[in-house]
């Protein structure tokens, strides 16, 4: 040591190593920069068109516009009037009535106190501004001559808003409490839905990890399956069971499921799943050596617990709560089907965005609701990075003991929560083949003529298939490609770093917020792509986008298992490194690869929320037909679609699952000696 | 020479002939008519007009608009053939239509057409709002079938009654512009006031309130006529109510987008749409067209309709519209949440 550092400061300082760029390394930064570009494009310019949408504010600039008064023998004496000039003499608007949305309309006969439409004075109006526009009746004037008009015409006169930037659109939110209490109400019920899952799904995996109760594969299974539908199916059997005409609706005592009861319940089952996974992904890793030390202290089970499984489990526990927080909170599909008068934030913006065509309010919406999503997911991650390695290499794998009395508890336990879940779904079933819910309960198959219904018709429901085939296929190169180049390019590391920030943004950005920043971006008649809006690209790129990140790290974590001695190896031989990314990289990570298409594959079956804004009607999807045909109220052919797209995304699964095995059988061979 | 001459001759007829053939023009249709009407509509179109393809892009009054209105410095849409009035309004507002009189215009109802000089819309038929009521569902709760609006303030109705938010549905709005010009400003939203009390809730649709009672979900759904009828005819206990006072109405209505590159073709089809030919095939689905004479009954619509049409103020409808909304925003969304 001292000898070395002897010797250094003698030295003269040498130039910095660097390595000389290979093609290759230049053609994977290429790569990497064209991948990172395809994000920037497709979440960075549509994010960024929509904050600035949420500044853009209409306003009545009343100095555009000039007015003369005739007498009352309709002889005008030349004096002319600004409209603010006007307004400052008789205070007929407040500041605040001027600023209004793109729809916004001003009459003018406040200015004048002594306005009659019987009276013979005559008025004459003008813009004086370029942009200046008014309406007389509904005919648009946006030039700059005098109109004289009668008193009974003038009454008609109604002046329009210009364009302008501001942060108006974000008082207005805020000072009008139908909007904001949405804050409210989301938070709310995000909280309490994700209390609710997260202790249901940590007992259900806590038995499936931790006992030795019967038919874990059958529990294990029907856990997964409300991954498999729309989230807004839920609320629709919902109805069928405490509806009005519900078949148990005694059960809710009068309560309406209409409203945060259904939502809670809708968002239990829709979120299960995800943080079933998570915990027991978590509750599989445990070291027995710790409960043998509990053991031998004499603690109680209880203590043991507390001491020991929670703490172990923290950090998926935590994980848990704020996915399925996020899911929650960004849901749009079930407070639509089930909501009622309860308003919640996505739906807001839908209602903004549909129903009253003010995009800019929609945009002001979004910005609030990314918040609470980019807190929740910018505090999974620092949690994720302080989970450090349970199981270390002197570890001994928990086994548990069978306890009669135990088992038989949890195997109630779950067979509840099955029931729950398999309920919901056997309901909808039901429904769908019902011929006339609750007068006619005769079975026939009428709620599967689905072209004779709103929504797209059987074709949607191709539309959807061809959709979650493009997103498999295309979603996967893309990803998987992506983070190859990331984990094993050398050097660049600002840029890898860069790209690493873009590829987790997804995940913080609800749907229905993409969905509405595409349209600002895309719809754009400015924009180079703007021929792609309304088609099917937009749909695959923007489902790609959306569910970019949990692809992304499921591709990360297989490739770092990937020893890095493949590329050396392959760099001394003199080969390119894409054709070891075709030859041993893929084949290697197949199943990874599998896991990502099935991954894209069914999201992009059940996605509402991003592509509500995105259809069109040549490329309507089952997943929104399903949303627009309980909107309409053909309830029971909306059951039947969803129930459509739950049987495909069980097929695909089955399929994957055979392809996975007879792939695994011919590539993977190698991992078995 | 002679032989190259006629060579050319038939070569040049030949190239007549397969433009003869690619001169089909092909227009691009926005419309909210139902889905199943549409390819009707095309085909009797056709057999007058075989040279002009139409195609249809079709979705909910709402989202027709917005898409409109989203494309107004590049529109897509060579017409519209089938939107509310009150949004064909708006476009007109935003200088968006492109005024034409099409022949025969003259002898439609004068209501039916814009009031501007050459008229920038073209009405097609009207669709009048209603009450949708279950007569079993009404029995089960102990209620007798209301008569008027005023009626439906009773506290008997109390949770028992649906509409449309207008924020969302087009029939939701001309429910609440017809009571703010029957009952007055005032008089309208202190009568929403009072119906308030009553909404189970609103729905986004206008056609959901109608399905929700046939199914009997809740026994009073309002909603529109031709639904109604609908539902009945598919064998729901409904009784389709037209309130004593008189009810809301908007028509559907057809206009030429201005910036079209089909302006004649365009023209052409906004000429068959106001034919007697035509408003006989909207028939089918509204009792109330603007052909005078045209109409014939309809299955199960409730009869005295047309009477109980109030003197419908587009131009008052769609200049308050934003107004109007905003007010009924603050007045129920905001109270609305579940007590």
């Amino acid at each position: 040591m001292t000898l070395a550092s002897s010797h250094t400061s003698e030295l003269p300082p040498g130039k910095d190593i660097k390595g000389k760029l290979s093609r290759d390394d230049l053609m994977m930064r290429g790569g990497m920069i064209i991948i990172a570009l395809y994000l920037v494009i497709t979440l960075a310019f549509p994010l960024f068109s929509m904050l600035s949408k949420s500044f853009s504010t209409y306003r009545f600039e009343l100095s555009q516009y000039e007015f003369q008064v005739s007498d009352e023998a309709g002889v005008f004496d030349g004096s002319v009037l600004t409209g603010a000039a006007l307004n400052a003499q008789t205070e007929a608007y407040a500041d605040s009535d001027l600023s209004t949305g793109a729809d916004g309309r001003l009459g003018v006969t406040a200015f004048f106190p002594e306005f009659s439409f019987r009276s013979p004075v005559m008025y004459q109006i003008r813009n004086v501004a370029e942009n200046g526009r008014f309406l007389v009746g509904s005919t648009l004037y946006d030039d700059t001559a005098w109109q004289t008009l009668d008193s009974n015409t003038f009454r008609r006169v109604q002046l329009r808003p210009t364009k302008s930037t501001g942060v108006d659109n974000f008082i207005s939110y805020f000072s009008t409490p139908a909007l904001f209490n949405s804050i409210k109400n989301s938070l709310w019920i995000a909280v309490l839905s994700t209390v609710v899952t997260v202790s249901l799904a940590f007992w259900f995996a806590y038995a499936l990890n931790r006992s030795c109760m019967r038919f874990k594969g059958f529990f294990r299974l029907i856990a997964m399956a409300p991954i498999l539908v729309p989230s807004l199916l839920p609320g629709i059997a919902l109805v069928y069971l405490f509806g009005n005409q519900g078949m148990i609706k005694e059960l809710l005592f009068g309560a309406s499921i209409y409203g945060p009861i259904g939502i809670v319940i809708g968002s239990v089952f829709f979120t299960f799943p995800h943080a079933f996974i998570i915990i027991s992904a978590a509750l599989a890793i445990s070291d027995a050596r710790l409960y043998e030390a509990a053991t031998s202290l004499r603690a109680t089970p209880w203590r043991t617990f507390w001491t020991v499984t929670v703490p172990g489990v923290r950090y998926g526990l935590i994980s848990a709560a704020f996915v399925v927080f996020n899911l929650v909170i960004t849901d749009f599909g079930l407070p639509k089907v089930i909501g009622g008068q309860f308003n919640v934030l996505a739906v807001d913006i839908y209602k903004q965005v549909i129903g009253q065509q003010n995009f800019e309010m929609g945009a002001v919406v979004s910005v609030v609701l990314v918040v609470p999503a980019i807190l929740a997911f910018a505090i999974d991650r620092m949690v994720q990075s302080k989970q450090v390695a349970l199981l270390s290499a002197r570890s001994v794998p928990y086994q548990p003991t069978p306890n009669a009395a135990a088992d038989r508890g949890f195997l109630i336990y779950c067979s509840l929560v099955a029931l729950f879940i398999l309920g919901m779904l056997a309901v909808c079933q039901f429904a769908a083949l019902v011929k006339f819910w609750p007068y006619d309960l005769s079975l026939s198959l009428n709620n599967y003529q689905f072209d004779k219904m709103d929504g797209g018709g059987w074709a949607s429901y191709f539309n959807s298939i061809k959709l979650a085939l493009l997103t498999a296929i295309c979603g996967t190169s893309v990803v998987f490609f992506g983070a190859y180049l990331v984990e094993k390019s050398n050097g660049f590391g600002a840029g890898r770093a860069v790209f690493q920030m873009f590829a987790m943004l997804p995940m913080a950005i609800p749907g229905m917020v993409l969905g509405l920043a595409y349209i600002f971006f895309f719809n754009n008649p400015d924009n180079p792509l703007n021929a792609i809006y309304g088609t099917m690209t937009i749909l695959v790129i923007c489902t790609v986008t959306h569910f970019y990140t949990v692809s992304h790290l499921t591709a990360m974590t297989s490739l770092k298992q990937m020893d890095r001695e493949f590329e050396s190896v392959s760099a001394s031989l003199k080969q390119p490194t894409l054709k070891l990314f075709a030859r041993v990289t893929v084949p290697v990570s197949l199943p990874t690869v599998l896991d990502i298409s099935i991954y894209l594959f069914v999201n992009a079956m059940t996605t509402v929320s991003a592509v509500v804004f995105l259809y069109s009607p040549k490329t309507t999807l089952a997943s929104i037909a399903v949303l627009n045909m309980d909107d309409a109220g053909d309830i029971a052919p909306a059951a039947a679609m969803g129930m459509m797209i739950f049987y495909t995304n069980a097929a695909a699964r089955i399929i994957h699952l055979i392809a996975s095995r007879g792939i695994l059988r011919r590539t993977q061979a190698w991992r078995t000696r | 020479m002679k032989k190259a001459a006629s060579f050319y001759a038939s070569l040049a007829l030949s190239a007549l002939v397969a433009t003869g053939a690619v001169a089909e023009t092909e227009l691009t249709v926005y419309t909210a008519v139902e889905a199943e009407d549409l390819a009707r509509y095309a085909e009797t179109f056709n057999e007058s007009y075989p040279d002009i393809k139409i195609n249809w892009v079709r979705d909910s009054t709402g989202i027709i608009t917005a898409k409109l209105l989203a494309e107004r410095d590049n529109p897509q849409a060579d017409l519209v053939w089938g939107l509310a009035a009150t949004s064909l309004l708006l476009l007109k507002s935003e200088g968006m239509l492109e005024p034409y009189a099409p022949e025969g215009v003259e002898k439609l109802d004068a209501k039916f057409v814009d009031s501007g000089e050459t008229p920038s819309w073209v009405g097609m038929d009207a669709w009048v709002a209603s009450v949708c009521y279950n007569t079993v569902e009404a029995e089960k709760n102990g209620l007798t079938p209301p008569t008027s609006w005023q009626d439906l303030t009773d506290p008997m109705y109390e949770g028992h009654v649906i509409m449309p938010n207008p924020n969302s549905s087009g029939t939701g709005f001309l429910d609440v512009s017809s009571w703010l010009q029957l009952f007055g400003e005032e008089g309208g939203w202190e009568y929403m006031d009072a119906l308030h009390n009553n909404i189970a809730r609103y729905t986004h649709s206008g056609s959901k309130p109608c399905k929700l009672a046939a199914a009997g979900e809740i026994p009073i759904g309002i909603s529109f006529a031709f639904r109604g009828a609908k539902s009945k005819a598919a064998g729901a206990p409904l009784e389709i109510i037209v309130p004593s006072e008189g009810v809301g109405w908007d028509m559907e209505a057809s206009a030429i987008v201005a910036g079209t590159a089909n302006l004649e073709a365009a023209q052409k089809v906004l000429d068959f749409s106001v034919t007697k030919a035509a408003n006989e095939m909207y028939n089918s689905g509204y009792a109330v067209v603007a052909y005078p004479g045209v109409a014939k009954p309809v299955e199960y619509f409730p009869e005295g309709l047309l009477d109980a049409m109030i003197d419908n103020d587009f131009e008052y409808a769609a200049n308050n519209r934003a107004a109007i909304l905003k007010e009924w925003q603050s007045r129920y969304d905001g109270k609305s949440d579940p007590k």
